[in-house]
């Protein structure tokens, strides 16, 4: 047996697990994300400051697309933990060989598939009201991907720590949420007063975004580079966290 | 074919530490199962039962000592020791997500099983869960649940098999099933572990039985020798009156039936002269062998008096 055996097995009911139920897990978070579209597109437009040369709505698209794809990866890994911790069916992964290692495969590559599918519906739906340009999507791809591993694996730290829903739900609403919505979604960090333009630089969640952006428009506030090195070194630094915590049995193994 | 036990526990301690002190779930535990044994692990709730398989099972580490199947560490070699284990837990707990078939290719999945559906369909056949393949675990009754929790740590042919009181609350028609599927893998060679309230499933199954009592091995025999061991005869009866004192203090009184131990003819003709000597109207008089639980309650009592007296 390698140290992946039975990840592709994992992986796949992970993704059955949220495909499932489809309406909840994909088609929500889309219609949210255009609900944010049209109220702040509509509000916005025209007041707030966005790159030079580009509109708000279609600055703000990037922007939802991506905090969509953050929030749903984190919700796929955290929410399927926690499920099976309170359910008890976890004991079925507990008494497998399965590593540490194909345990945070399994986990983190569904929580990219989610957190990529629901950013695709969302670009989908949200395409169709400003024409979007895609200048580097090499970007667009990269810093998706990375995201969605981040945060699958901030997921999965915050799946193991939590013991009932509303520790999980304390995580999501005091960690990620103003993680998310403070690195850039909805304005340029550029239309900030200079100290929450410094406090915005010290989250990563902003070069995630900004990087992304960078794929569609060719123009960021970052260099794509500092992104792709603050982003690649936080995900490294969760997904050895998450991997440490599984192969001590963090809370899993009394 | 392998020297090694199927199951050994070597010296298994675990202490649970928190804020309203520790408390001692397993004390210094060893004993063998043999391969190809049908083996019992008795106890009061609270004896340490489950706790000694989570840490055959690697859910519990232990605090101190080693476990091993097959000759495979559970903490240091685990992958190959889990390989050779299926677990049947206590708690009926179950995915709602996923079918019984769907359940059952995952979980072979996990132990780097593929095209599995020739077992499953035999594993589904012998549980009688075949016309319940595509239902979803939600739609079953609880006895159904129970025989997929069966099928799950069977879905990778386990030479290894614990069951952690499998028939807790389920008809008598799943026992019998589950009982013939087990007694035909026993027959092929697979170990089995149980453990169990119902000590006439125990007797009628197991050639060897452990008793634990307060995280303690207390008795470890062949079933046969523990019950040629102990008390041979039991005195049996029905009555609606009190018992003298005497007698009173070496009965077993479940509602109108009365047990009491009986070591020879001698002793049985005493017992019956204090029956008729207190007035006692007795209904139902037979003297039989002692059973399972008659030497159950004997050593845990014994040993509960050993512990008052120490």
């Amino acid at each position: 047996m390698s140290r992946f055996t039975g990840a592709a097995p994992l992986f796949k009911k992970e993704v059955l697990r949220f495909w499932k139920v489809a309406f909840q897990t994909v088609a929500a978070p889309v219609l949210t994300a255009m609900l944010y579209l049209l109220i702040f597109g509509h509000v916005m437009d025209g007041t707030a400051k966005a790159l030079p040369g580009v509109a708000y709505t279609s600055f703000l698209i990037p922007g939802l697309v991506m905090m969509s794809v953050l929030q749903n990866a984190f919700a796929n890994s955290s929410s399927s933990l926690i499920q099976s911790k309170i359910t008890g069916n976890l004991v079925f992964l507990l008494v497998t060989p399965l590593s540490h290692w194909a345990w945070f495969v399994a986990y983190v590559g569904a929580s990219i598939v989610r957190g990529l599918v629901v950013g695709g519906g969302v670009l989908l739906v949200t395409v169709w009201f400003v024409p979007l340009q895609l200048a580097e999507p090499w970007w667009i791809i990269t810093f998706a991907a990375l995201g969605a591993g981040m945060l699958g694996s901030m997921g999965l730290i915050a799946g193991l720590w939590a013991e009932k829903f509303d520790q999980l739900a304390a995580f999501q609403n005091f960690i990620i949420m103003p993680m998310t919505f403070l690195s850039g979604v909805f304005y340029s960090v550029h239309s900030l007063p200079a100290v929450w333009q410094t406090a915005s630089h010290l989250n990563p969640f902003f070069y995630m975004i900004d990087g992304f952006r960078r794929g569609f428009f060719g123009a960021s506030d970052a260099s794509p580079w500092l992104s792709l090195a603050v982003v690649g070194t936080a995900f490294v630094v969760v997904a050895l966290t998450a991997l440490r915590l599984l192969a001590t049995g963090y809370k899993l193994r009394s | 074919m392998s020297t090694h036990p199927a199951v050994r526990f070597q010296n298994v301690s675990k202490v649970y530490s928190g804020a309203r002190g520790t408390f001692k779930a397993l004390d210094g535990v060893s004993f063998d199962i043999a391969p190809g044994e049908f083996f019992g692990l008795l106890g009061p709730n609270g004896a340490g039962k489950t706790t000694l398989i989570s840490v055959l099972a690697g859910l519990t580490r232990a605090t101190g000592g080693t476990a091993t199947v097959m000759g495979h560490d559970v903490v240091t070699d685990y992958v190959e020791a889990r390989k050779r284990l299926g677990i049947v837990p206590q708690e009926l707990v179950f995915d709602p997500f996923f079918s019984v078939r769907e359940t059952l290719r995952i979980q072979s999945g996990y132990f780097g099983v593929k095209n599995n559906d020739a077992w499953i369909d035999e594993v589904l056949a012998e549980l009688g869960l075949s016309d319940k393949a595509n239902a979803n675990m939600r739609q079953l009754s609880g006895g159904m649940k129970r025989r997929v929790l069966v099928a799950q740590a069977l879905v990778h042919r386990p030479p290894v098999i614990v069951l952690d009181e499998p028939t807790a609350g389920v008809d008598v028609e799943l026992r019998q099933t589950l009982w013939r599927f087990v007694a035909r893998l026993n027959r092929e060679g697979h170990t089995v572990l149980l453990t169990t309230h119902y000590l006439e499933e125990a007797e009628a199954l197991c050639g060897r039985i452990a008793m634990l009592q307060l995280g303690k091995l207390k008795a470890l025999d062949k079933t046969s020798a523990l019950l040629a061991g102990r008390a041979s005869t039991m005195l049996r009866f029905k009555t609606d009156d009190a018992l003298p004192a005497a007698l009173a203090s070496q009965a077993r009184v479940t509602g109108r039936m009365v047990q009491v131990k009986a070591r020879d003819a001698a002793d049985v003709e005493t017992l019956l002269a204090t029956l008729r000597g207190a007035g006692v109207k007795v209904e139902d008089l037979e003297i039989g062998r002692a059973d399972l639980e008659d030497v159950f309650l004997e050593i845990m009592q014994g040993e509960t008096q050993k512990a008052v007296t120490a």
